[in-house]
């Protein structure tokens, strides 16, 4: 166990450290280098050597990097010209609000795939199975916009059940208007359930298929003692390596959610900083993003070891390879 | 990461085995058999065929805007309508899909190629080489590609050239993988090593043996990298950085008449939004297909 925690995490460090430095890649793409991306086209040369000199951009590119690098461990992470406000301050405001939408939304997917997955599995090949299966199908195929957009049509300017905008501002408006934030959660979790279900589907077919279920009811276990007991507990593991890695996937879907709703977090702020150029913010979402991504899949694959002691096995002998 | 996933893949219960054992052409026998798969390769062929022939049969303007004539509803002269700007809705939407299946195929070849290429390399030569490969492609997948695009999308103006090597290099990181998972264990095969040892170059026998014996999971993977192409740049489009105007898609289309979802114009939504999930809806049932057909894993990564 200890050798398999040494070696995922030295994995991790080292992945955090290639994350950063494909955003350090990033900022260099721009046309002109950062400092005419943030001066604009009429700087003159002079103004341009001022920039690079104050912003320590006018050494070698690894002692630039190196420079970034240890602004960004002190949490500085750039100065946003548009906006007027340091990075890290704009991501201290907006990610717990990000963090609150898809962490709800996921639950939700979570806890409504599970179930229905199940219910497919045990219904393989039934009529039940293929209505549910289709409908997913067709979620998972269909933009993820134009779902929130048919949900405002339908829920919001037909029917008039809930608001078509997010809550603005901060936490407590949130709460004392809780019916705006169901058409975003809705979205989210319908586009997470349509991708996790086939999934789940699957994962449970495996399990049902393998011998001990046949032992258990031959033993004459009832069935939802084998569903719940045995098989569930097993199909389980999986989802969380499948959340681990689906958190990029989730977040997309909630930059265009939070754009559709107005819904003031990460993914706002990343679109509003593209459309404005302000590129110190947008680098600096993906840099966050990224690292949140590589400790959630260490997280998924510490705990997914943790419940399936079959994976640390796998992975020690791996190592040998 | 890759040893959790190996673990993860049992065998799909009740899987076409027989494909698999008894090689060759079979697939194809299997694949034809499987009747939602053969019903999307239709779909797909007709979609081409509107989309790419159309204009030939059914001649409109979609280059200069008509004042006056913008947001008819279906009527004779226009089967669709027109839109905003008074082009032709069914024109258009052969028009618009000629980009999208443009950028949906040109990215998808770009991606398998850049992930067969890097999988099999990385699979093949194995030690600290493959970590260090494989480790850039875990911190790729860490960004969300959304984010990626957007921010290409604002440093270099989008076309459809662009596009595809835009949605393309930020697509190639799950073909990396699955080559690679396939390239690790073809290596100590027989073949493979009587190959090494009589001399074969190592970029021959990685083409004629690891990329060749992985062409099932290539050819399922290239189907879905189609379809999720097609989803992607609908969703730049929306976000507004597809491509710019006279040229369109389906995502642009989609997008630009959800302005006009309050005023009733039904007929400047559901065209292209249901010819998009039409669409990807008929890639992913052929991806289906083959897989089954194959024999592989159910679970996508």
């Amino acid at each position: 166990m200890i050798r398999f925690l040494v070696r995922r995490c030295a994995q991790a460090l080292l992945v955090l450290l290639l994350v950063t430095i494909i955003v350090f890649g990033l900022s260099r793409l721009l046309p002109g280098g950062p400092a005419r991306a943030i001066l604009g086209v009429h700087a003159t040369p002079t103004n341009i050597a001022a920039f690079n000199r104050e912003n320590g951009l006018n050494g070698p590119l690894p002692a630039q990097y190196w420079h970034w690098l240890s602004g960004v461990l002190t949490g500085n992470l750039g100065f946003s010209y548009v906006l007027n406000q340091p990075v890290s301050s704009l991501l201290a405001q907006r990610l717990p609000k990000t963090a609150f939408l898809a962490g709800i939304s996921v639950v939700l997917a979570v806890l409504i795939a599970v179930p229905v997955g199940l219910y497919q599995a045990v219904r393989r090949g039934r009529a039940d199975d293929y209505a549910v299966t289709t409908v997913t199908f067709v979620l998972y195929s269909t933009p993820a916009f134009w779902v929130a957009l048919l949900l405002i049509d339908i829920l919001s300017v037909r029917l008039h059940v809930f608001p078509a905008e997010a809550p603005q501002g901060s936490f407590s408006t949130i709460f004392s208007d809780p019916s705006a934030m169901v058409l975003p959660v809705l979205t989210i979790t319908l586009v997470t359930i349509a991708a996790f279900s086939r999934y789940i589907r699957s994962s449970v077919l495996d399990e049902l298929a393998q011998d001990y279920v046949r032992m258990a009811r031959s033993k004459g276990t009832s069935q939802p003692g084998i569903l719940l007991r045995h098989v569930l507990r097993n199909a389980l593991s999986p989802v969380v390596t499948l959340l681990g890695l689906s958190l990029p996937f989730i977040l997309s879907g909630t930059l265009i959610t939070e754009y559709v709703f107005n819904y003031p977090g990460v993914g706002l702020l990343a679109f509003n900083a593209a459309t404005s150029q302000d590129y110190p913010v947008l680098l600096g979402v993906v840099l966050v993003v990224g690292v949140a991504t590589v400790a959630g899949s260490l997280l998924a694959d510490i705990a997914y070891a943790l419940l399936d002691p079959r994976v640390q096995l796998a992975s020690d002998a791996g190592a040998g390879r | 990461m890759e040893n959790v996933t190996a673990v993860l893949s049992g065998e799909e219960p009740g899987g076409t085995g027989e494909a698999e054992a008894s090689g060759g052409w079979l697939w194809l026998r299997a694949f034809a058999a499987n009747r939602l798969a053969v019903a999307g390769l239709v779909v797909v062929v007709v979609l081409t065929l509107f989309s790419f022939l159309g204009p030939l049969l059914y001649h409109t303007d979609q280059i200069h805007t008509r004042i006056g004539m913008e947001t008819l509803p279906p009527g004779p002269g226009h089967p669709l309508g027109t839109d905003d700007v008074g082009y032709d809705q069914l024109g258009r939407l052969m028009v618009g899909g000629q980009t999208t299946l443009e950028v949906a195929f040109g990215a998808a070849a770009v991606a398998v190629l850049v992930g067969v290429a890097w999988g099999a390399v990385a699979g093949y030569v194995g030690g600290l080489i493959d970590g260090l490969m494989m480790r850039i492609v875990d911190a790729l997948l860490a960004i969300p590609a959304l984010l990626l695009l957007l921010y290409l999308a604002t440093v270099f103006r989008p076309d459809v050239l662009m596009l595809i090597i835009v949605v393309g290099l930020t697509a190639w990181l799950v073909p990396a993988r699955l080559v690679r998972a396939e390239a690790l264990t073809l290596r100590s095969r027989e073949y493979v090593l009587a190959a090494k040892t009589m001399g074969v170059r190592t970029p021959t026998v990685i083409v004629r043996h690891i990329v060749a014996n992985s062409i099932g999971t290539i050819l399922v993977n290239a189907t879905f990298q189609v379809a999720d192409a097609i989803l992607v740049v609908a969703a730049l489009s929306f976000l507004g950085l597809g491509i710019a105007p006279p040229a369109t898609n389906w995502g642009a289309m989609l997008s630009n008449g959800l302005n006009y979802t309050y005023s009733g114009y039904w007929w400047l939504t559901y065209p292209p939004g249901v010819a998009i999930v039409v669409t990807v809806v008929a890639f992913n049932l052929i991806g289906d297909g083959l897989r089954d057909a194959f024999g592989l894993d159910t679970r996508r990564q």
